[in-house]
């Protein structure tokens, strides 16, 4: 009984080294953003489905037909209604982000440099070909620093190509930037397997980090930094 | 990619060796140490706090931070078959919201060379019921009722003797494929001003030869590129594409250039479940480019 207790009250003196990583507005925008590009994703596909195509109507080529099992909506309609309300979402925690690491600074952290250029081969040779790691110089490798940056372009992107989609008559100049309406759809479209390359490419990392870097992302506390060792 | 900072900040401390290990069993050298440990505050590579804190102390922090993000589930709600359509029809109304509010009423579409027009023989078109409807040329009149001043019947030769407006524009499908198509007609504000119609009228609606129907903004209708359009091409409409009269708007989606004009109805109410054929099953009711 009594070492019942000792355990206990030695449970709770225990200390352990926490991290605040990740400040509220940026899971915040991670969660909604998260949610938002996965329902874009699906949905747009839904809606690429009514004219899988970057040409003329007639003669139609079909550049690929999205399978059903990855679409959302249903039907054209569904689609566009499920796209038209997260997109609201998507620019709004995309924005949020933006702002946030603009005025705090952080940007600094993740932003890719023409300086991280010769970092990215180290980390692919390390994460993908068993390579050694290299030493750790900042907050973020050059790699991540790399996918982060291109996450946020894939959605300045796909934001602005949105829009001539969407409103290419208000939206004329930019319509005129992307090379016309046809052309925004293709840039539209790719702004998209971006996307899709980088959610993977996150997914294959949080899974080898484990279960303590992922919940790091909800509640911002870290346990057991690394780097405080 | 995960979010891993992986490097100590140069000066970056370390476990302080006559930390809590030593105090475990002495509350007052405990708190001390606490505070000791306070006024020395660490930081993470990235600039984050960092600390050493009890085991329930660090679940109520992460339960504190889990709580901030429960409105995030509130999304979740999309996903509850009782909310979602309303859900979702709140972002189409929203949307349409900000396209009236988007929409320049003296900004034109582009317009194009010849070169650029696409051949008649590969201007597409959708139809929802039938190619082409039956009428009478020589009886179709166009039926205007609602808010104007000269209800009635006009026909054709009274439609065709107002100004007439020639022009290269894109015709864009909610489908996603595009057109740049020549047409013809009368602007929908000169015909709605011959017809002495209320201008300040929120709507027009239109009821077409088969039974497809639309109701516009009146800012659209009124917009200088909004035709009522009878020729395509320098010919008369073919069948497929509307013949005799049909909306052509270049601000607008495909959906929305109602062909096949029957009747068209000056007013500031829709009817309720009338507000256009394509948009009464589910697309958005403003339809603008």
């Amino acid at each position: 009984m009594s070492s019942t207790v000792n355990v206990i009250e030695r449970k709770q003196t225990e200390r352990v080294t926490v991290a605040y990583e990740h400040p509220f507005v940026v899971r915040l925008a991670h969660w909604v953003g998260g949610v938002a590009v996965l329902v874009m994703i699906a949905s747009g596909l839904q809606i690429f489905i009514a004219f899988p195509s970057f040409g003329p109507k007639i003669p139609q080529q079909n550049f690929w037909i999205p399978p059903k099992s990855i679409v959302l909506g249903g039907w054209l309609a569904g689609g566009i209604q499920w796209h038209f309300a997260f997109m609201w979402f998507f620019m709004g925690s995309g924005l949020l982000y933006v702002v946030y690491q603009a005025v705090s600074g952080h940007w600094r952290q993740v932003l890719f440099m023409p300086r991280d250029i010769k970092g990215v081969w180290p980390m692919v040779r390390h994460y993908f070909l068993f390579g050694k790691k290299p030493p750790v110089e900042a907050a973020y490798n050059p790699l991540q620093k790399l996918a982060y940056t291109a996450a946020i372009f894939f959605g300045v992107l796909s934001t602005l190509t949105g829009l001539v989609v969407w409103k290419p008559v208000q939206f004329w100049w930019l319509t005129v930037l992307f090379g016309g309406f046809r052309s925004a759809r293709v840039w539209h479209f790719a702004s998209m397997c971006g996307f899709v390359l980088f959610i993977v490419g996150h997914l294959i990392m949080v899974a080898l980090h484990g279960w303590n870097n992922f919940y790091s992302m909800i509640t911002g506390y870290k346990r057991g930094p690394e780097y405080m060792d | 990619m995960s979010d891993e900072p992986q490097s100590s900040r140069p000066g970056n401390e370390s476990h302080p060796t006559d930390g809590p290990e030593h105090a475990e069993c002495d509350p007052l050298q405990d708190s001390k140490a606490e505070a000791a440990m306070v006024a020395r505050e660490r930081f993470g590579p990235a600039g984050e706090p960092v600390r050493d804190v009890s085991d329930p102390e660090r679940k109520r922090m992460n339960r504190r931070e889990l709580l901030k993000l429960v409105p995030v589930v509130a999304l979740g709600a999309f996903a509850v078959p009782k909310f979602q359509q309303g859900l979702l029809d709140r972002g189409l109304e929203f949307g349409d919201w900000a396209s009236a509010k988007l929409f320049g009423r003296h900004r034109l579409a582009e317009t194009f060379r010849n070169n650029d027009v696409a051949p008649l023989s590969r201007f597409p078109y959708n139809y929802y019921d039938v190619v082409a409807p039956e009428f009478d040329p020589a009886t179709w009149t166009l039926t205007v009722a609602g808010l104007v001043q000269r209800p009635g019947e006009y026909n054709l030769e009274q439609i065709t003797a107002l100004p007439k407006v020639v022009q290269n524009t894109r015709h864009v499908c909610v489908e996603g494929w595009d057109v740049i198509g020549n047409f013809g007609g009368t602007r929908a504000s000169d015909f709605l001003r011959a017809v002495g119609a209320d201008l300040t009228a929120r709507f027009l609606e239109v009821e077409c030869l088969d039974e497809y129907y639309e109701s516009i903004d009146m800012a659209t209708v009124l917009h200088p590129q909004t035709l009522f359009c009878y020729e395509m091409y320098g010919e008369p409409l073919a069948p497929g594409h509307g013949a005799p009269l049909r909306l052509q708007m270049p601000t607008k989606l495909g959906y929305k250039q109602a062909k096949y004009l029957d009747t068209i109805r000056v007013t500031n109410v829709l009817k309720g479940g009338m507000r256009g054929y394509w948009e009464d099953q589910g697309y958005d009711w403003y339809g603008g480019l």
